[in-house]
């Protein structure tokens, strides 16, 4: 809350001394004064980051794993026989077997399917309630602006663990589709806050542009101005903030199932995979360093992706 | 034009005991991420004590980059001080080392900046701002402190100054502000006050107030002031002497009424006739075409030459020298004497 | 200052009403059997059943009783009447002896942070773009992007079970080295925010007009930066550190679950694995109060802070 003012502090500095702009360089201040030609900047500036490519190349790798785990893997995940317990590597099975005699690496590879639809599902509803609720907000302005502001407010207040552990708590089913619904519902109901303040502050500048003022003159209604000029304006630096938010709902998913109360065997999640490797650890750790890695790695992808892209498209923050 | 001397020095006569500052042939660069900026070319010009110079020129023009240069407070990075002088009482300041020249500041030279709400800082009382120069610089009690502060808020005419100490920069209106910026720079009596843009974010009629405060001060307490603005109104009264910038040059010099009735360069000629006056009533206001240039790609030649009215094949092609036109003005243009007497069509 | 203080715990209060009956109401309304609701999947004993119809009014019905349950539950909270858990404990005896726990574990969580994030983040705000800050930028970005159920797991392994340099568990009563590793884990999150905001904060605050004036007085770079430059920058720092020390009080519940120390969290964390009902809505009703508290004290410390805000 407070990070967001200073934010929007140091950026009514940035335009004053820009504007008083005695260096006499030509001014950067106006984002979306030429779209095209900072898309192109950007991209320059991101070809030459190997934080780009090594991010962009996991976040491929990750979505092959969760969309054809076979390509990955020959041997079956739920293929568990308890005379392998903590057996060393053979086969197929590169990093042994765990506890249950399951293939660790197997498990670990099919894991990625239940982290990416959640991840990629709650990002989803989360744009489209952020969308919403920040165009509505910045759009319309006054009052609209003022309840909806203080939702986000309230919402944002809300600590995130807390609020999932109450949700979660009272869905009883075990069915793996339930759970999956009920953890991305629950992280899309929490969790669309930052997204919608990001477009409501795009929206707003977006609002004031000429072009905008034009189309209006011209008779266009606000459905019309919304959809036509409003909204390519704030997709981008939303679907920046849903990338990185993409990474954390994976890491918020993974938590919760490591207490128990997100997803649930025999749906494979590398959140049930860490606490059972955890639980034995002593006796052997790969069953707790594979899933581990292949979450913390998943993860870090989308934050430094995310991160990357909107350091290259806004060059102030650096 | 050959019946002039071409020098490129300014035409001042030097008094015996030299300018009390004196810039020479000053070059600044700017190095962005984009690529050089050239922010100084070459700029040159001096003060003596009692004296108001002001330096007129759009932003961008480095006025204000000079006076921090001058000041010794130019963020280096991106700015690089690449050759030149500055002078105060006949010694390099760009030869000193810091310790040096941080003695020099705000003890003989001191500044006020434009905006004052972003120039104090937020989250200190301004007495404690104040008083900070005199207890670090002159080891003053925390007593002392406070008692000569309220004695420069009411020298700086601050209504009610000892209830006023404890209270922040954002509590007091612009004019205040700016009264306080004054008081916290005559801490130390400098002897040249640099006023940068000090009436530009303020109401017109609160501007003649600080303009006219700020010309008593420099009367009243004996110093030179250098006086920084892009608004050629404020400057009649107060100035002895004008230095018009333009693209990190200096192009025209000199003494305010001269000027005033005969401008020697287009861009000044230009500035003139773009301020509205009561006697030209009806008349169409003319402006100055184009844009002030790109300091990463200056024009060749004159790099007032795509704007100006006058332009010739010479502008193009030759930098124009300083010429000391025969009253000792100078002015960076190859046609200055036919500027000046208005004999160019 | 006054107004705003009062301004703010009214607006307290009303967040805790609304808090509290959002949590009350996810937790029981609408359940087909809320006693079952309360004991999850665990068969639930007779005398369980009357005890619990008993503390919750469960035998009134409608939206009335919904509301009459709630302001029972709300006086009994203010109370601190926590009630007891499915085996049977005070809740209330078990919160008093795991905050104690918990509050010196948040503590080094939070030494670590300010000792280590809130210097670097001065260090590399000052020095933008060298190696320094391009090193630790990617640092805190790894940080931040390993979560803490692979975090604290692994360092447990590595630094307590393989090495041996730190005890891998607490136990039930845990001194300050037992903690330290824990607190470092729980801490490395808030120190690399921290470090972020500090260098973000002190590079914008070394560009603004202010430093600039505070130069021209002739003053030395060290009291520039350690006098202007700080006291501006460390606003936002030290009100993000209030709000961290509020969460990391109820947040804890990864790190103590995982390194066995009997705070708040490992309660909370031992609750919902145990499905016991009672004792996660008792927590959780406190954590929520706990919260409001901490955010309400770090809005007085940012006006104490902030003149700009004080004087609104």
């Amino acid at each position: 809350m407070s990070d967001f003012e200073t934010v929007a502090a140091s950026e009514n500095q940035a335009a004053r001394r820009g504007l008083s702009g005695e260096p006499g360089t030509p001014n950067q201040v106006g984002k979306p004064g030429k779209p095209r030609s900072l898309a192109r900047d950007a991209w320059r500036d991101l070809r030459r980051k190997p934080i780009f490519w090594i991010s962009l190349v996991l976040v491929l790798l990750v979505t092959a794993m969760a969309a054809v785990p076979g390509l990955f893997t020959s041997n079956d995940p739920a293929d568990c026989v308890l005379s392998r317990q903590h057996a060393a590597p053979s086969g197929g099975a590169i990093f042994g077997y765990d506890f249950q005699g399951c293939d660790t690496y197997a498990r670990a590879v099919y894991g990625a399917r239940a982290s990416l639809q959640v991840g990629a599902l709650s990002a989803l509803f989360t744009g489209l309630i952020a969308l919403v609720v920040g165009m509505l907000a910045g759009f319309f302005g006054g009052w609209v602006d003022a309840v909806l502001s203080r939702v986000i407010d309230i919402v944002l207040g809300i600590p995130l663990l807390l609020a999932a552990i109450v949700l979660l708590k009272r869905v009883g089913s075990d069915s793996a589709t339930v759970r999956i619904a009920a953890v991305i519902f629950v992280l899309a109901v929490l969790g669309w806050t930052t997204a919608a303040r990001v477009v409501r502050s795009s929206v707003i500048t977006a609002r004031e542009q000429d072009y905008v003022a034009a189309a209006r003159m011209l008779g266009a209604g606000n459905g019309r101005i919304m959809w036509r000029h409003i909204l390519p304006n704030a997709l981008a630096p939303a679907i920046v903030v849903l990338t990185i938010a993409l990474g954390s709902f994976i890491a918020a998913e993974a938590t919760l199932s490591f207490l128990g109360i997100g997803l649930r065997e025999p749906t494979i999640s590398w959140g049930i995979e860490i606490n059972n490797g955890r639980v034995h650890m002593r006796e052997s750790a790969t069953p707790l360093v594979v899933p581990s890695t292949f979450l913390a790695l998943t993860v870090l992808a989308f934050i430094m992706l995310g991160d990357a892209i909107r350091d290259a498209f806004d060059p102030k923050l650096r | 034009m050959s019946q002039h001397a071409v020098r490129p020095t300014p035409a001042s006569p030097t008094p015996p005991g030299g300018h009390l500052l004196e810039v020479r042939d000053l070059h600044v660069e700017f190095r962005t991420g984009e690529g050089l900026a050239k922010v100084i070319n070459g700029v040159s010009y001096h003060l003596d004590p009692g004296e108001t110079l002001a330096v007129l020129g759009e932003s961008g023009s480095g006025k204000s980059v000079t006076a921090q240069a001058v000041m010794g407070i130019l963020d280096t990075p991106p700015a690089h001080i690449s050759s030149g002088e500055i002078r105060y009482q006949g010694q390099d300041l760009l030869g000193l080392p810091e310790a040096q020249r941080r003695q020099i500041r705000g003890r003989d030279i001191a500044m006020i900046f434009q905006d004052a709400l972003s120039a104090l800082n937020p989250v200190f009382p301004v007495g404690w701002q104040i008083g900070e120069t005199l207890r670090q610089r002159l080891g003053m009690s925390r007593a002392d402190a406070r008692r000569r502060s309220v004695e420069l808020m009411d020298l700086v005419q601050i209504p009610a100054a000892s209830e006023r100490l404890g209270d922040y920069p954002h509590q007091f209106s612009g004019g205040m502000r700016q009264r306080v910026m004054i008081a916290m720079a005559l801490a130390m009596e400098p002897k040249v006050l640099i006023a940068d843009e000090p009436t530009t974010a303020l109401d017109v009629t609160v501007q003649a107030q600080i303009m006219d405060l700020l010309a008593d001060l420099r009367r009243d307490l004996d110093m030179a002031m250098i006086l920084i603005t892009h608004d050629l109104g404020v400057v009649a009264d107060v100035a002895d002497r004008i230095a018009v910038m333009y693209a990190g040059r200096i192009v025209e010099h000199a003494d305010v009424r001269s000027l005033y009735r005969a401008p020697a360069h287009p861009y000044t000629k230009g500035l003139l006739d773009s301020i509205p006056r009561l006697d030209q009533r009806g008349g169409k206001l003319s402006t100055i075409r184009g844009l002030p240039p790109n300091l990463m790609r200056i024009p060749s030649g004159c790099p007032f030459h795509p704007r100006c009215p006058y332009v010739q094949q010479v502008c193009v092609d030759v930098v124009p020298h300083d010429l000391v036109l025969d009253d000792g003005r100078t002015s960076a243009c190859h046609f200055a004497q036919e500027v000046r007497d208005d004999r160019v069509s | 200052m006054f107004r705003f203080i009062v301004r703010r715990l009214l607006q307290m209060v009303l967040a805790f009403f609304g808090t509290t009956l959002i949590v009350y109401a996810l937790m029981f309304a609408g359940q087909g059997d809320p006693i079952q609701a309360l004991a999850g999947e665990r068969p639930v004993t007779a005398a369980q059943r009357a005890y619990l119809t008993e503390k919750y009014h469960l035998d009134a019905t409608g939206v009335g009783g919904f509301f009459y349950r709630y302001f029972d539950y709300i006086s009994n909270l203010l109370r601190g009447d926590l009630g007891e858990s499915l085996t049977g404990r005070s809740i209330g005896d078990i919160l008093a002896a795991a905050w104690p726990v918990t509050i010196r574990l948040a503590l080094i969580a939070i030494a670590v942070a300010v000792v280590f994030g809130v210097t670097a983040g001065v260090l590399a705000g000052i020095r933008r773009a060298s190696i320094f800050d391009n090193a630790t930028l990617l640092l805190t970005l790894l940080v931040l992007g390993i979560p803490t159920i692979v975090l604290a797991p692994l360092a447990q392994y590595f630094l307590g079970v393989r090495w041996q340099l730190f005890p891998p568990t607490a136990g039930a009563d845990p001194d300050f080295f037992a903690l330290l590793l824990p607190g470092i884990v729980l801490g490395s999150l808030s120190l690399a925010t921290a470090l972020r905001l500090t260098r973000t904060s002190v590079a914008e605050n070394l560009r603004a007009d202010y430093v600039r004036t505070a130069r021209s007085k002739g003053l030395p770079n060290r009291r520039v930066v350690s006098v202007h430059v700080l006291r501006n920058s460390l606003i936002p720092v030290i009100t993000f550190l209030g709000v961290e020390v509020g969460n990391l009080m109820s947040g804890a519940i990864i790190t103590e679950g995982v390194f066995n120390i009997p705070g708040v969290g490992f309660n909370l964390f031992r609750g919902i694995r145990t499905e016991d009902g009672p004792l996660v809505v008792g927590i959780v009703s406190v954590l929520v109060v706990v919260y409001l508290v901490s955010n309400l004290v770090v809005d007085i410390l940012y006006a104490v802070l902030d003149p700009r805000i004080r004087y609104e």
